[in-house]
Formats: C-alpha cells, structure tokens, sequence
C-alpha cells in the first residue's frame, strides 16, 4: 500500500493565491455576492494558438496545474482527475443562449466542445501529451472529493506513483442571476455579506481552480500526506460527530489528536448549523480554521479547503484571517476536513505531516 | 482473476422499458431510430434519433413523483433504471451493508434548463429547476429515490462515463472500500446535444450503419441503465444469483483532439490493453466485442485500427455494435452496453449490427450482421468519449 | 473580389479569435491551415457556419471544407461562385 503525498500545489481563487506564499495579501471582500476571480496572466502560460478557444475554466485549470507541476518538479503522471460541480457553464450557456436566440441555427462547435464536463481534464492531457487514466466527477460538492478518493484508492492498490487532481469551477453573470433568483446567492440588498455568524440564507458564490500533484513518494518539497477521505450522501446534523469520531477510529486517532479542524462555513444560516455544532461540540478545544470568506462557495471551493491546510502544515502557521477561534498549537501534525453544501454531500478529509 | 460480481440489472432505452424488452428488441431486429416525438426541434425531420416513447408525465407517474417534483428527464429515467437493477438484486434494505452509487451523465438536467432558460424570470412556477442542472443532482434524485444514504457520486467523461461508472464500481469493491454498489448511467435527449453533435457535423440525416463503409454518421438516442455489483462475501452472504463477472476494465486518454480520435486509436488500443492486463485475459479468449461503433467516419475507423492492433486482422472474434437500435445514448451508451453484453454472456448470442452493408476500404472487419448463437465466456466492450477518452470493460461468465 | 478578400480575413480573425494577427499578416496565398495560420478541424467546422450564416452556403459534408478553405484566395473565389447572400 504506498502512501499519497501532496508534493505540489497550485490555486487561482478569489485571493492571490499565485506568487504569494500563504494569503499574506488576502482580503475580506463582505460587498460582493458573487467574488471576482484573481486573475494570473494567461499568456504566461498558454500559447495564443492554444488560449483562443479556452473557456475561463480551461485556462484556470491550466495555469492552476502548471503551478502545481512545477512546486513539484513533475509533468509525467499514472492519471489526470478532476472534479467540476458545474463545468465550463459559461461556454454551456453561451451555446444554449445562441441556441435559443437563434432557433437551433448558426451554431458553432467551440462553445459545445467546452461544454463537455471533462474538457479540462483533456485539455491538460492534450497538453502534456498525458495518455494515461483520465476522469472527470461532476457531483456537486464532493466532486473534488471524488477525484481524490479515487486518486488515494489508486496508490492504495500500487496502480499508481504520481497522479494530478484538481478541482475546476466557473461563474458567469446568467448562471449567478439564476442563482440569486433561487435564493443560492445572497440577495443584492444584503451585504456586508458575513460567513461567520450569517443570519441570511444562501451563500457568497464565486470560482476557481486549484490543482494538486499528488506522489507516493516523499520529497523535500512535500507539503502534507492524505491519510484517508470519505464522502457521504445524507448526513442528519446530530449524526456528523459520530461519523466523525469512527472515521478518525478508522484511522486509529480521536478527536483530540486533531491540530486544527477546516470547516466549510458558506454563510449559509440553514446549513452552517452542520459546522457550528461540531464547532462547539466536540472541537471546542481544537483549532478551527474557515475559508470560504475568502474563496467564495463553489462546488470545488473544498479544493481551496484542501489548499489551505496543505499550507498550514508546510508552513506551520495559520494565518489569523483564517482563525474561527483561537486555540494555540505548537505544531500541526494532523488536520481534519470536513464540508457539505446545502446539508447533501458530506466529505471527510484528514491530512498529515510527513 | 475472478472479477466483481454483478447481481441486478436495470434498463429503459427505445427498445424496451425492462431488461427483457430490450432483450426480445435485441432478438427480433426491432430497432427503434425514429422522428422525435417528445422535443420539439427544427431539426426534426432530418434527425432521427432513438427515443423513449414516453412522456415526462408518463414518467413521473410511474414514479409516483408528487406534482412538485423537479426531476429532471435525465433524473426520471436514470431513477427507474437504477429501482430495478436494485430490485433484480434483491436488495430490500439499501443502508444495512456499505452501499454507494456511482452515476454517469453529460448534460445532466440540461432538458429542463433549455425549456425554461428564459421562463424562469417571468414564471416563479419553473425556479425549482434552476437546482437540477448539474450532473450531481441526477445522482442525488436516483439515491433520494432508491433511499441511499452512502457514498454518491458522478462521472461525466462524455460518452465513456458509464463505462468509468462500472469501473470505479468495480475497483471500489475489490479494495473494500464499499460491499455493494450501483453503477450506471443516464442521459436524456436535449436540443443541446442534438445541435451540438449537429455543429460537430456527425449526426447521420438517415439510419446509423456502424463499421460500413458509406456510413454517415450517429443517430442520438436517450436511455439509462445500471447494474448492481456485489463483492463476493455479499455474494455468499446472501446466497446472490451472480448474472455474469466485471472481469477487466481500462481507461486511457487519445491525447490527440478535443472531440476526434487518432488515427490509429491509440487510447482505445491503451485501454483495451489494460483491460486485458486487469482480467489477465489474452485476446483471443474474446467471444464477442460489443464495440463503440457510433458509426461516424472518424469513430469506426480509429476503432477499427485499435481492434486490428489488439486481435490482429485475421483473429477478431465477432463483433456488433447496437447503436442501431437504440442511438447512441451519450454517457449511458457504456451501461446500455454492459447490460447488452451481461444478456449475450447470458443467453449465449451476438446481437446483430444492423444496417450494415458494405465492409470498410481500410481493413477487413465484418460486423456480425444476423443474430448468432454461441457460447460465450467473455464479451469486451469499449466506449470512448471526447476528450479522447477511452475506457473498455471485460465482461465474463460467472462460473 | 478584392473587398471580399480583406472582409474575409476580418472575419476569420474576429470569428477564430486570433488576437495577436492583424489583416495586413494574411497573405490571399496562405495557407489557412497547417503550416500557415494553423487552423484545426474545429475552426473548419467555424467557417463552415460562416458560410452558412453570411453567404447563404450549406456545406453538407466537412470534407468540402478542404479545398475551399485552402487559402483566402479559394475561399473568396468559391464564394462569389456560390453565393445566395
């Protein structure tokens, strides 16, 4: 059974999360409801004759992947894994507007073609001339989750040494309309938009790409060792320390032996609940680090998650703008994940150093 | 390597709402590519697609839906699909052993997106289907309806997800992690994929003729399909009827296109490669390919050069594809696919390639063209999507 | 002709978006694809709708594309043959 390393990171988000080292230039935006995305520039990464067609999505997921291949000095992998909970959606919208608009005639294949749920997965391929294994999940928000269970279950079985996992999520004005009308956005009228605390239903939405190389073996570079994951449909709130204290059991550790715990708070006042009765149940005592104030919600925002607690453990810091509370540590050694969107798909991630 | 087991079946596609109507389909040559009755398209008249003959409301009632559900077509099909493959196994209490579900779709609930695109500003009745686009709430809705409260989730590798759903399945079985699980996929037709398979210039304005020489293109079809795969204590356990194995399974990526495959097919070589390493099969020991065969000039050729690679030209045993009869059915055609072969592993046949004509100018590759009877011990079956995505499963007869 | 030459190339860097290529690079000669401009089988299938949607030309099988899409040249001189708009 070899073991799974993160050896290499890389993350385009709401924040500068490129050429910086750890959100030391992060800001708390509480006016916006949908975040706009930091952006890297392309041309960096891309060639023109590549970039002309990319949806925002493909080029995130590019630059995102990049970065992450070259922390870890590596372009050779045993698979490409992906998770999108909604995919290029602005190229799907365009092609579906043009559609509509223009009653089924005139229609170009760009739009379609990037509309396809595992184009950035292919893409990225397509780029490194990569021909092993290629997945894409698109299972809301454990569709990160997902490639990353199925990239741990590969070095479980000795099927792989070095894998490439990311999580990729676009957001573009129709979509955020739409989502604001069914009450998933914050209203317009509601800011300063709060995670913490929040007592309006719905979420701050925003988008990204964050990107991991993962490799059975350890390096210098190395940031964090996953240990296990776990992602479950329907959990009840009073059931999630429970599931919390047998999926630790399963990894022979408890609830004390956790550094710090990431929470998925979104601001949402309905469903924040499944974090805040952990938070001030069984991890009063721990460290208790949220994100989402920072990254916006998305379906992959839990990749961003996955990111900051890489980070912490590398650095051995947690930045304070991350703090929910303050419980002061000596170090980080072994940090538990957990997330769920709208109080359906549950994930459960514990990382370690190594 | 013995394989997962797979114990239930579930299927809806043109030719049959059950698994034994599209098997007496299979049998009697009832093809079902016909003009679109429950969408309406200007390209109606010069589509023809593969269509389920029934309407959402149809749907929904055989469900038992409430009237203000939001289910998706998409939801609707792959929910009953994935009821009665749980049924044919014989599971009555979903939660009581490690149970998960892993779907497949492309466009997910695209078919009510693109109907109300514009109504839901003017008509609040339709917002609550703004929340089931995405592929994940397809899953959801099947769990929701099947009472699943484990490990669930979704693949969309365009028209390889089912096969990946299998495969996933499978491995997930074999390292412990889940004792049960149910895999497949769903897709229902959209005007979004007809237009855009139609700006890909590859929809056949006639019937689909797979490996023909003059064929012209895929007639788009809708369909879902899941199986039930069992690790072998839950087998012994409960004493399961095992219908046939997952004996082996591969994905590999073309790395040539976006949407069109190598020349020589190398990630269909690559993936039926491996999935002969994973069975610890040897090619020769293949009674049936149920190949992918969209019948468009780039599938069936690149296709056609990896089978010839893997068997050799002279040894490539029988060889069909069905998406005559039903249309190609996107991220469920792998799981329509699987049940096909689990029904030629079953019945000992190969179902016919219907339409055929004419052999292809490159190579001498002759579909089965009439139902045939053999004994059959293991069918491969290959999908491949775009993003040259490319996947095959083994299928092997249960000893 | 010569009109419709520099509004094809117009068109063909607005609808390939072609950013970092003016009217003035492309040749009547040039190869569109391959060595020249390195246009793919995707951007054919974009200039197929093109001809479609501003000359009233229905291509019906993307092969035709080849030779008509050869050059500027080609494409400006089957154009005026074909033309409905």
């Amino acid at each position: 059974m070899r073991k799974t390393y993160i050896n290499g990171v890389g993350c385009i988000s709401a924040q500068k999360t490129f050429d910086t080292i750890f959100l030391e230039e992060a800001i708390i935006n509480e006016t916006a409801n949908v975040l706009p995305l930091e952006i890297p520039v392309y041309k960096d990464f891309i060639s023109p004759t590549a970039i002309r067609r990319m949806a925002k999505g493909v080029k995130n997921g590019i630059v995102a992947s990049a970065l992450a291949m070259k922390e870890a000095n590596t372009e050779t992998f045993d698979a490409i894994i992906t998770g999108t909970g909604m995919g290029c959606i602005d190229d799907s919208d365009k092609f579906l507007r043009a559609l509509i608009d223009n009653n089924e005639e005139f229609l170009t294949p760009t739009s379609f073609i990037q509309s396809t749920h595992n184009t950035v997965g292919s893409q990225i391929a397509l780029g490194l001339q990569c021909k092993a294994y290629n997945f894409t999940y698109v299972n809301g928000s454990v569709s990160f989750e997902s490639a990353l269970l199925d990239a741990k279950l590969q070095f479980d079985e000795n099927e792989a040494s070095s894998i490439l996992i990311g999580g990729i999520d676009e957001m573009n004005d129709y979509t955020a309309s739409l989502f604001k009308l069914a009450g998933f956005i914050k209203q317009d009228n509601e800011s300063p938009y709060k995670v913490l605390n929040s007592t309006t239903k719905g979420v701050v939405y925003s988008e990204g790409a964050t990107f991991f190389v993962l490799e059975d073996k350890k390096q210098d570079h190395s940031y964090a060792e996953v240990l296990d994951i776990e992602i479950i449909n329907k959990l009840q709130v009073n059931e999630v320390e429970a599931k919390i204290i047998d999926f630790l059991k399963s990894n022979s550790l408890q609830i004390s032996d956790i550094d710090a715990v990431i929470l998925g708070f979104n601001g949402d006042v309905e469903t924040d609940v499944f974090y805040r009765k952990i938070a001030e149940n069984c991890f009063k005592n721990t460290q208790q680090v949220y994100y989402k104030h920072l990254s916006g919600e998305y379906n992959t925002a839990s990749a961003f998650g996955l990111w900051v607690g890489a980070k912490i453990i590398k650095t051995q810091q947690i930045p304070e703008i991350l703090k929910v509370n303050s419980v002061e540590k000596p170090d980080y050694k072994t940090i538990l994940l957990y997330n769920q969107y709208k109080g359906i798909d549950h994930s459960f991630t514990l990382i370690s150093k190594c | 390597m013995k394989g997962v087991a797979i114990t239930g079946m579930g299927i809806i596609s043109a030719i049959g709402n059950s698994v034994e109507e599209n098997y007496a389909s299979l049998l009697n040559n009832k093809t079902a590519i016909t003009t679109i009755e429950n969408i309406s398209t200007v390209h109606s008249d010069l589509r023809k697609v593969g269509e389920i003959k029934k309407t959402n409301q149809e749907l929904a009632d055989e469900l038992q839906l409430s009237a203000d559900n939001n289910f998706s077509r998409t939801a609707m099909i792959g929910a009953i699909a994935a009821k009665q493959a749980v049924q044919d196994a014989g599971i009555t209490s979903i939660n009581e052993y490690k149970t998960g579900l892993i779907s497949a779709t492309s466009v997910g609930g695209m078919d009510m997106t693109e109907r109300y695109y514009y109504d839901y500003f003017e008509k609040p009745e339709t917002i609550k289907y703004i929340s089931c686009h995405d592929g994940g709430d397809v899953a959801q809705k099947i769990a929701d309806e099947l009472g699943l409260k484990g490990m669930v989730t979704t693949i969309s590798t365009a028209c390889s997800s089912a096969a990946n759903a299998i495969m996933l399945g499978a491995r997930l079985i074999k390292s412990g992690k889940l004792d049960r699980v149910i895999v497949g996929g769903t897709d229902a037709l959209a005007k979004f994929t007809i237009n855009g398979f139609k700006t890909l210039m590859i929809l056949s304005d006639g019937y689909n003729m797979p490996f023909d020489n003059d064929r012209k293109g895929l007639n788009l079809g809708e369909a879902a399909a899941f199986l039930v795969l069992e690790s072998d204590e839950m087998v012994a356990k409960e004493n399961k009827k095992v219908l046939a194995r997952v004996s082996g399974y591969g994905n590999a990526n073309d790395a040539f296109h976006q949407t069109a495959s190598s020349e020589n097919g190398d990630g269909a070589f690559l993936a039926m490669e491996k999935a002969f390493q994973v069975s610890g099969l040897k090619p020769e020991e293949i009674d049936y390919i149920n190949v992918h065969g969209t019948a468009t000039p780039n599938n069936d050729l690149s296709e056609g050069r990896a089978i010839v690679r893997v068997f050799g030209e002279k040894n490539i045993p029988d060889f069909s594809s069905t998406k005559p009869f039903t249309g190609h059915t996107l991220a469920a055609a792998a799981a329509i696919e699987a049940v096909y072969s689990v029904l030629a592993i079953q019945n000992n046949v190969v179902f016919p390639n219907m339409n055929f004509k004419t052999p292809m100018e490159e190579f001498n590759m002759i579909p089965q063209t009439t139902l045939k009877q053999k004994n059959i011990e293991h069918v491969l079956s290959n999908s491949f999507g775009f993003g040259g995505n490319c996947s095959t499963v083994i299928f092997s007869k249960s000893e | 002709m010569e009109a419709l030459k520099q509004e094809l190339k117009a068109k063909i860097i607005e609808v390939l978006n072609l950013e970092d290529i003016n009217v003035a690079d492309v040749k009547d000669d040039d190869a569109l694809f391959g060595d020249g401009l390195g246009l793919d089988s995707i951007d054919a299938l974009e200039l197929i709708v093109m001809l479609d949607k501003d000359y009233g030309i229905k291509l019906v099988d993307p092969k035709e594309g080849k030779n008509i899409f050869q050059s500027i040249e080609t494409m400006a001189a089957y154009i005026t043959a074909n033309r409905t708009k």
